[in-house]
């Protein structure tokens, strides 16, 4: 669907200038030929990202193949004042990697060497096209890198690092951000900056904190030192099924507030089980509401002790069912199933609309029942799969072809505003992006955006990183207002600066 | 945060009660060229002492627990509220925020002054710093814009994290004035198994050993002095004694002596409080690596000092004892110089030692230019905090 804004997010801002023959010339010179496009053919394959509903065909791509190279193409682009937008696997699902039509789209999917492993210290440090399973692959079978998104065998850990990704083991383990603990950053000026290491609490801000989900809007990231732990001594997998989601929410309640935080914590509904089961065939039953997938993991002691509660308070709750996963291939099937929900949905219609909205885990039940109402009130069908762990909401808005592709965008959009009116979030773990940005000012006020607008300056006065993301209109930055002053008594030579 | 030790005696403190009058105190300040210090309960005089002030902004009349929504496991905060208070909260729902940062005088630690400062407890290992404990804030900015980002859910991508930014800025960008919080469930149980040595390399590889097993640790410390050492794994949950009981069996099998400990708080109280100097001391933080764990215990031995350590995390706490200011900037330079280039912070000294040093241990380097021009976006007219932190910001 071409929403109406895409041409505001993808043609060229005051002050930007479209790519010129010269700056191609300069890229194939730091680059070489061979890994800067120019061609139609060549193009068309960066033109969307993992949402295919919106599409701008960059000027050119470009694909550096270390940090001195994407310094220099950076540079390069600062010098042309062409605005650039850097891309890993593609994988991602809020438009984060749209180019900017006649800008420059940096891959960099042949950055992808692990530079070193250092398990003594639980640390990795890696270059932004490597995949999230090639990280804990790397550090196994002893350690493992917890977040986990469903499309961690393809997506890169610099996607991961713009936009904080989560996965299914983020509620006991946390998201990316948690994980991150050194970055290397090249600024939209071309300055190489690195934001903390391998050790933590470096002196001054965070910034890396800032810049780990800043979407591509902040500089670019070329190495990366994440954080690995040890594998848990064990792990039990169950799934628990329900007449109703409502059920299984109360479930998941009871689980939380009882002290027991599992490693994943997951519901799929109805619709989302039918769909995942043809596709897979695990086996599940598809005349339930809602399967609860409960992954128990830690020390042996630990897991065996919460067990029998979690399955007493499923049974509490109205569990039709509960299977426990017998082996390592059960337990797998059980995740395929989970993991397949959205691939799996081309089965039940020909298009979907996901959406990532957040709420407060107590509102399930409200806001699960007021998205049946707006699908009723549509005429389309939602199906729920989520993270019910941390109330991170999948809603799969089914539709046929064009013709229903507005009202499943307008659905869509409706159940993220019920979200937010429940005391939740825009998105949970895919980003703004261009798809959602629009929302924006659902739960950020003028000045609100306008504190993030300080932060997008300090790091890219120019706005030449990824622009038209994020923030719902275009703006540019004021000047810098004033150099720093200096403190009279440092004047006075009191006080000296460090 | 930083009244003890700062020239703010004789200086006009205003305490605002509501976070709009907090934006319209520092705006007025802004206009006037006043610099403004920022102060929660006043037990963490760290920094460089910093420039005179002429008004104290204190968030004493900040202090409501404005949510705790214990359903969702969250918390929402004005910053002048004390953990002591909010843990009285919590426990009776049976749950914590899950930060335990010594509390200073009277216990009076408040939210807003242990999240400026980034100060964080044993309880780090398994649940985070406060950077990862945050969901959202509300600031209040020099031109007394009150902006807010993130929200209150645990999980939530939309704009930028300036909790983050705001969590150890030491009041350099503006006021934290409501914080939204990740809370946990109360463990069940707790227990502890300690193991002593007098050998640095052992204690290292023990700790390390503890922090590769599959044990599902709590809190995992280490504490050295005078040539004595022990480590210390905490557990928490229906099985934590059965797998203290484990880590025992891991000590012993590396050679230490060890035993399990069940009514261990006062264990625990002890490594909280060796992060704190005494009076006329001061307080190195190193931020080093797990693996050079052993360097860090003998660098604090030679300096005299006690060191407490988050073994698994490469944080640790060299306490150096009472000592004429200028032998203090000795030791610590020395400290600096064999552990370089560990990040070494002086947190706790006396106002001769942060003015004569610099505290930040911040080399001149691209990200400290990108720390200000961050600080000259946010406070333009350097009103917050001037010159107290990293480069002088």
């Amino acid at each position: 669907m071409n929403s109406p804004d895409t041409a505001t997010t993808t043609s060229l801002l005051p002050g930007h200038s479209p790519i010129t023959p010269g700056l191609v010339a300069r890229m194939r010179k730091i680059c070489g030929d061979e890994h800067v496009y120019t061609d139609a053919d060549q193009l068309r394959t960066y033109e969307s990202d993992g949402l295919l509903q919106y599409k701008s065909t960059p000027g050119a791509v470009v694909l550096p193949a270390s940090t001195a190279e994407v310094r220099d193409v950076v540079r390069a682009c600062a010098d042309a004042a062409v605005p650039w937008v850097a891309r890993g696997a593609g994988s991602g699902l809020s438009g984060g990697a749209l180019p900017v039509a006649q800008g420059v789209l940096i891959a960099l999917t042949r950055m992808r060497a692990v530079l070193e492993v250092d398990l003594p210290n639980q640390r990795i440090v890696v270059q932004p096209g490597v995949t999230n399973v090639e990280v804990s692959a790397a550090v196994g079978p002893t350690h493992f890198y917890p977040p986990d998104p469903s499309s961690q065998i393809v997506c890169s850990i610099g996607g991961n690092v713009a936009e904080n990704s989560g996965g299914a083991h983020c509620f006991k383990y946390g998201f990316t951000t948690n994980y991150v603990t050194g970055v290397e950053v090249i600024l939209a000026d071309g300055e190489v900056v690195t934001l903390g290491g391998k050790e933590l609490d470096h002196p001054g801000y965070d910034l890396l904190g800032t810049f780990v989900g800043s979407e591509g809007t902040l500089g670019i990231c070329t190495e990366v030192t994440l954080r690995v732990i040890p594998v848990p001594e064990a792990i039990k997998t169950m799934v628990a099924f329900f007449d109703t989601t409502s059920e299984a929410a109360e479930a998941v309640s009871e689980i939380v507030s009882g002290g027991v935080i599992p490693g994943a914590i997951e519901m799929m509904d109805n619709l989302t089980i039918q769909a995942a089961e043809q596709a897979v065939g695990a086996g599940f039953p598809t005349d339930v509401g809602a399967a609860l997938i409960i992954e128990l993991d830690g020390s042996l002691a630990e897991c065996e002790a919460c067990f029998d509660d979690v399955v007493a308070i499923c049974e509490r709750n109205g569990s039709l069912s509960i299977r426990i996963a017998q082996d390592d291939a059960d337990r797998a099937a059980i995740w395929r199933t989970r993991k397949a929900a959205f691939a799996a949905m081309g089965r039940l219609a020909p298009n979907y609309y996901v959406q990532d909205g957040v709420i407060p885990r107590t509102k399930l039940p409200e806001v699960l029942a007021r998205i049946a109402e707006l699908s009723d009130e549509y005429g389309l069908r939602v199906a729920n799969v989520f993270h019910a762990g941390d109330g991170n909401l999948h809603p799969l808005v089914l539709y046929d072809g064009d013709a229903q592709a507005e009202d499943a965008e307008e659905l869509a959009g409706r159940i993220v505003e019920a979200c937010v009116d429940a005391g939740g979030s825009i998105t949970g773990e895919h980003g703004v992006g261009v798809d959602k940005k629009r929302y924006m000012p659902r739960m950020f006020d003028e000045l609100d955006l306008a504190a993030f607008q300080m932060l997008r300056c300090a790091f890219d006065p120019r706005g030449l990183a990824n622009p038209g993301k994020v923030m719902p209109t275009p703006r540019l930055c004021g000047e810098v207002p004033g150099p720093y002053r200096r403190h009279p008594l440092e004047r006075d030579g009191v006080a000296e600066r460090f | 945060m930083a009244r003890t030790g700062s020239n703010t005696d004789t200086v006009r403190s205003e305490t605002p009660q509501t976070g709009s009058d907090a934006g319209r105190l520092l705006r007025a300040c802004a206009h006037d060229g006043m610099a403004v210090r920022i102060v929660g309960a006043g037990t963490k005089p760290w920094g460089r002492p910093g420039a005179d002030c002429g008004l104290c902004l204190d968030s004493a009349g900040l202090d409501a627990i404005v949510e705790h929504n214990a359903g969702d496991l969250t918390a929402v905060l004005q910053p002048g509220v004390s953990l002591r208070e909010l843990d009285d909260t919590l426990l009776h729902a049976g749950q914590m925020l899950a930060l335990d940062p010594p509390l200073g005088a009277g216990e009076a630690a408040t939210i807003g002054g242990v999240l400026a400062a980034a100060d964080s407890g044993p309880l780090r290992h398994r649940y985070g710093a406060p950077r990862d404990l945050v969901l959202g804030v509300t600031v209040a900015l020099s031109d007394g814009t009150l902006a807010h980002a993130g929200g209150k859910v645990i999980k939530n991508v939309a704009g930028y994290d300036l909790a983050k930014l705001f969590t150890g800025s030491f009041g350099t960008l503006g006021m934290i004035v409501e914080v939204a919080l990740r809370l946990h469930p109360r463990p069940r149980a707790q227990a502890t198994a300690i193991g002593t040595t007098d050998d640095p390399g052992q204690l290292a590889r023990v700790a390390g050993a503890l922090a590769h097993s599959s044990l599902e640790l709590q809190s995992l410390d280490v504490y050295w002095e005078a040539a004595l050492g022990s480590v210390l794994a905490r557990f928490g949950g229906s099985a934590a004694a059965e797998q203290a009981d484990n880590a025992r069996t891991l000590i012993e099998s590396l050679g230490m002596q060890a035993a399990t400990v069940s009514d261990d708080e006062p264990l625990w109280a002890a490594q909280r409080a060796g992060q704190r100097s005494l009076e006329g001391g001061a307080v190195v933080r190193v931020s080093g690596r797990p693996s050079q764990l052993d360097d860090v215990c003998v660098a604090a031995q030679v300096a005299g000092a006690t060191l407490v350590g988050r073994a698994a995390l490469g944080v640790s706490w060299i306490a150096l004892p009472p000592a004429a200011p200028g032998e203090l900037v000795t030791a610590i330079d020395r400290v600096r110089m064999v552990l370089a280039p560990s990040p070494c912070v002086v947190l706790d000294a006396p106002a001769y030692v942060r003015s004569h040093l610099d505290p930040w241990d911040q080399p001149e380097d691209s990200g400290l230019v990108l720390m200000r021009r961050v600080k000259a976006r946010f406070d333009p007219t350097a009103t917050c905090n001037p010159a107290t932190f990293v480069g002088g910001i």
